[in-house]
């Protein structure tokens, strides 16, 4: 018996987990970085602030933490809803409320993915 | 003592209910839960539960004890009893047959997905397969489980996803015979495993640890999968 699943891009539970583990080290790492920053400034102003995101590196670590949020929120909402959202929970119409929750999820997902490069180009 | 215990006959039953016996416990001695069933049992005898060896080896009595899942045979009641009130329900997640008896059957479809036995294409040796001591210690902690089922359905992973996650017990066995120096199907056992839910469905919370009637370590064992499934992958 194989356990297959088409609503998961990946289809992979071994890429799952390990997306889902980088992608929590880069946000780690954005979050550790940022306060940083933002403690060893003693003033922080909308020039220094401006500037910080105009650097090509920022743009990309950024870009980079964008993207892993969005893969680490879609695996974790993707679990979630496959373990509460079954027909063994709510019965017949557990695969149509999953369905529309998840695609809720994606364009939730794809909405704020578009927004944040927007933002980071703007600078 | 007051023991209450879960009752539900579904063929007479519309739902399932609590009923409470007082047993006298006798003065001097450290009862096991079992014998506190067998004490009910002389009271009612309509009440339901399986046993066997009553020693802790053939896996039969699993239940919930006191809210913990257990072996009422090797469960004393010096270790579960506070104030002096008992109660007893079936293991968690299975659907109930009667009272304490549930149906394992998606239990024992988990278990046999993983191919419980060895596997080996090379040709047959005139006697037997040889195994280092080192390579045969890789076995200790896992091939000790005798499927009680108390750490599967005491896994939320397992009451969510019965059909497609394995379940501790079904993943500790997969690892004895991944770790199996004599077991030559590693690629095509790890490859069966490798989907979003059969072993990644285990969030390592460790529930099935601590109820463990022979103090196995599931999550360990899932752990070396993980490992196993990187190295494949990688």
């Amino acid at each position: 018996m194989q356990v297959s699943s088409v609503t998961n891009f990946g289809r992979s539970g071994l890429s799952d987990w390990l997306i889902q583990r980088v992608s929590a080290v880069i946000l780690l790492l954005y979050i550790v970085c940022h306060s940083a920053i933002i403690l060893n400034t003693p003033e922080m102003t909308y020039a220094l602030w401006r500037d910080l995101f105009a650097g090509t590196t920022m743009r990309i670590f950024s870009l980079l933490t964008l993207l892993a949020l969005c893969a680490h929120a879609w695996i974790g909402m993707w679990t979630v809803a496959t373990d509460y959202l079954t027909t063994r929970m709510m019965g017949s119409k557990a695969t149509l409320v999953r369905l529309v929750f998840l695609i809720g999820c994606l364009a939730v997902l794809a909405v704020y993915f578009i927004w944040g490069v927007i933002i980071l180009w703007s600078v | 003592m007051l023991v209450s215990v879960y009752r539900y006959n579904p063929e007479t039953d519309l739902k399932p209910s609590m009923q409470d016996y007082q047993v006298e416990i006798p003065g001097g001695k450290d009862l096991m839960v079992l014998d506190v069933l067998a004490l009910v049992k002389e009271q009612d005898d309509s009440v339901t539960y399986r046993r066997s060896c009553r020693e802790g080896v053939c896996g039969s009595d699993g239940m919930n004890i006191n809210g913990v899942n257990g072996l009422a045979c090797i469960t004393p009641l010096s270790e579960v009893v506070k104030n002096d009130k008992l109660v007893l329900r079936p293991l968690p997640g299975l659907p109930v047959i009667r009272d304490l008896v549930v149906d394992m059957s998606i239990f024992y479809k988990q278990y046999e997905r993983i191919e419980p036995y060895l596997q080996n294409d090379d040709p047959v040796p005139a006697i037997e397969r040889l195994q280092s001591p080192e390579d045969r210690a890789k076995l200790d902690g896992l091939y000790e489980c005798i499927l009680c089922a108390c750490c599967s359905t005491n896994c939320p992973s397992f009451w969510w996803n019965p059909e497609k996650f394995v379940g501790p017990a079904g993943l500790l066995q997969a690892y004895r015979f991944l770790a199996d120096s004599r077991d030559t199907h590693t690629d095509e056992r790890l490859a069966n495993l490798e989907d979003p839910f059969s072993v990644f469905r285990c969030r390592g919370i460790m529930n099935c640890v601590a109820v463990c009637p022979k103090g196995l370590n599931p999550t360990k064992a899932i752990g070396h999968i993980r490992e196993m499934l990187m190295e494949r992958g990688a």
